[in-house]
């Protein structure tokens, strides 16, 4: 299963690489990084197929998660090919973000620090359900 | 009649004499026994008078001696008045015909008949000293009156004197009493400038704690980020640790996993390092910027500066209104070496400036301008002999007449409550006050406002 990670933190890569390092190592897991939202977009137009989930910062310079939500959402509304999940990861996690994620399409919505081993599930039960 | 009526006759004259004396030398008041004494000038002429009647005496020698009487103690008077000047030319006056009065007297008490034999030296000396006499009795007179002229005048110096002391008194006085209000009130304007030094100093306390605590939420989110990648890291190591264990313990161990887990580890211990000291480095941050300066100078990395403070400003406004985004573009001048400044004064105006672009930038995207992407750009450029920074905004710019008064203490725009109007009077007198720099400010209303710090390079 491919996962695009997008934050401006460049670190987050190598923590999720280390976190995430058998499941990359058994191959359940792929994990491709973008810096901001645009990268991200950048990104999708030419992996469209590949990517299942979308695990995006909601707080970043430029194009904001919530923005990067909205465009993939319009963007990749009909399918064929199926449209990626998108779950948004946030510091703040104030309602008023959530009900505008949720409104936007959002599949889920997570706080920082991140539970990995709750985001590990979550993802194992996603692909399960694939 | 056989009777001296004669004296009673001299009585009254010489009554009438002295009293006429008396007025002229305004004796009452010179000497009060004397003018009662010769009050009672006729007392002797009645005393002689009645003797004479009695004893049956008739000589015309009681006549003169009561003269002669009369003479003397006019004479005792004025010598008692030596002192005043007319009684003295009085006595002048008199001296001469008393004299002569005398002689005759003599030789009439003696029954000689010199008088008559020499009857015609006699009369001229009784005319020489008559008009003697009165000669002097006008000279007294004029005396009196040139003395009385004096004495008016004197007089009248002394009340002008009194007058003028007077009123030097009043003056004195008014003077004292001015100088007491006077004194009062500059006691008073020196308790209310110290009053208002106290208050300024505590606005510009409340200023920076006010700016601070717009920070605030920018600050926990620039410290959690952090945070999070150390509590992370240090989670992920103890996994690698528990992996690398469990490797060793089986009996055929792979080398290349065990140094990529050494790799990794050696990597994420350097992470926290890394990230532990951002926290840090934002903490004494905070920290600086709420303590009071010291006004030292010490080199600082401009750059970095400008780097922090925007992030805090942005976080700090994001905090606050989520939806809100911004592209933040930073041009940094890599030749930019260390800089001596009071780093948190000018880590303040930094602030300042930045919270102020934000603030427009987010106004200007509240009008929901299509296509509108709110930017704010810091730049820094080393000149010859001066830095520059340029905090840039393509917020809603500034009309020229609030342009005008932007850097006066007090004025904002904002709503009450919302800024305290000292942020860029003090910011402008940090620069220009503090580092003998210069802040200016360029806009386009409705398109973009910059403002330019230079600093110079020789302080």
């Amino acid at each position: 299963m491919k996962i695009l990670v997008v934050d401006d933190e460049a670190d987050v890569r190598t923590l999720f690489e280390q976190r995430f390092r058998r499941e990359i190592r058994s191959g359940a897991f792929a994990f491709s990084f973008a810096y901001s939202g645009e990268e991200a977009l950048d990104y999708l137009h030419s992996h469209l197929s590949e990517v299942v989930l979308i695990l995006s910062d909601i707080n970043m310079p430029g194009m904001s998660g919530l923005e990067l939500l909205r465009r993939v959402k319009q963007e990749y509304a009909a399918p064929p090919p199926n449209p990626p999940l998108v779950m948004m990861i946030t510091a703040y996690g104030d309602s008023e973000s959530y009900n505008q994620a949720m409104q936007l399409g959002a599949n889920d919505f997570l706080t920082k620090p991140v539970d990995f081993a709750a985001l590990k599930e979550k993802l194992f039960s996603l692909e399960d359900k694939l | 009649m056989d009777i001296n009526t004669e004296i009673l006759f001299t009585a009254g004259v010489a009554y009438g004499i002295t009293r006429a004396l008396s007025k002229f030398l305004n004796l009452p008041t010179r000497s009060a026994p004397w003018d009662a004494l010769l009050r009672r000038i006729w007392v002797p002429g009645i005393v002689l008078f009645v003797l004479a009647a009695i004893l049956g005496v008739k000589s015309e020698l009681l006549n003169d001696g009561y003269w002669l009487l009369v003479f003397a103690a006019v004479a005792a008077m004025l010598i008692r008045l030596g002192n005043y000047r007319p009684a003295r030319t009085l006595l002048l006056a008199i001296v001469p015909f008393a004299i002569y009065f005398a002689i005759q007297f003599l030789f009439s008490l003696l029954g000689t008949d010199i008088v008559k034999d020499f009857d015609d030296v006699f009369e001229t000396t009784q005319g020489f000293s008559i008009i003697w006499m009165i000669t002097f009795g006008l000279i007294a007179r004029s005396q009196k009156k040139h003395l009385e002229a004096e004495r008016l005048v004197r007089e009248e110096e002394e009340r002008n004197k009194q007058r003028i002391e007077a009123q030097n008194a009043e003056l004195e006085r008014l003077v004292t009493e001015r100088t007491a209000a006077l004194t009062q009130q500059a006691e008073e304007l020196r308790y209310t400038l110290t009053e208002l030094k106290t208050t300024q100093a505590q606005l510009i306390q409340a200023e920076k704690m006010a700016s601070l605590g717009e920070l605030t939420a920018g600050i926990a989110h620039e410290i959690q980020n952090p945070l999070n990648f150390v509590n992370n890291f240090s989670e992920v190591s103890s996994e690698l640790l528990q992996e690398l264990e469990e490797e060793q313990q089986k009996p055929t161990r792979d080398p290349e996993l065990e140094s990529e887990l050494l790799a990794d580890l050696k990597q994420n211990l350097q992470k926290i390092t890394h990230h532990g000291q951002r926290a840090s480095s934002i903490v004494r941050g905070m920290l600086e910027h709420s303590r009071a300066s010291n006004g030292e100078r010490h080199p600082t990395d401009l750059n970095s500066l400008c780097d922090e403070y925007l992030r805090l400003a942005y976080h700090g406004l994001r905090a606050k209104d989520k939806t809100f985004n911004a592209t933040l573009t930073t041009h940094f001048d890599p030749n930019l070496g260390m800089v001596d400044i009071v780093t948190q004064d000018v880590g303040r105006v930094l602030l300042n400036l930045l919270t102020n672009a934000f603030y427009a930038v987010q106004q200007r995207q509240k009008q929901q301008e299509a296509g509108y992407q709110p930017t704010v750009t810091v730049s820094t450029k080393q000149g010859e002999d001066y830095i520059e920074i340029r905090v840039r905004d393509n917020g809603m710019g500034i009309p020229e007449e609030v342009k005008q008064k932007i850097f006066q203490p007090f004025f904002t725009t904002k709503p009450t409550g919302e800024g305290t109007g000292l942020g860029l009077s003090l910011s402008y007198d940090i620069i220009t006050k503090g580092h003998n720099g210069t802040l200016s400010v360029e806009s386009v209303e409705g398109q973009c406002t910059e403002f330019i710090i230079t600093l110079p390079l020789a302080a």
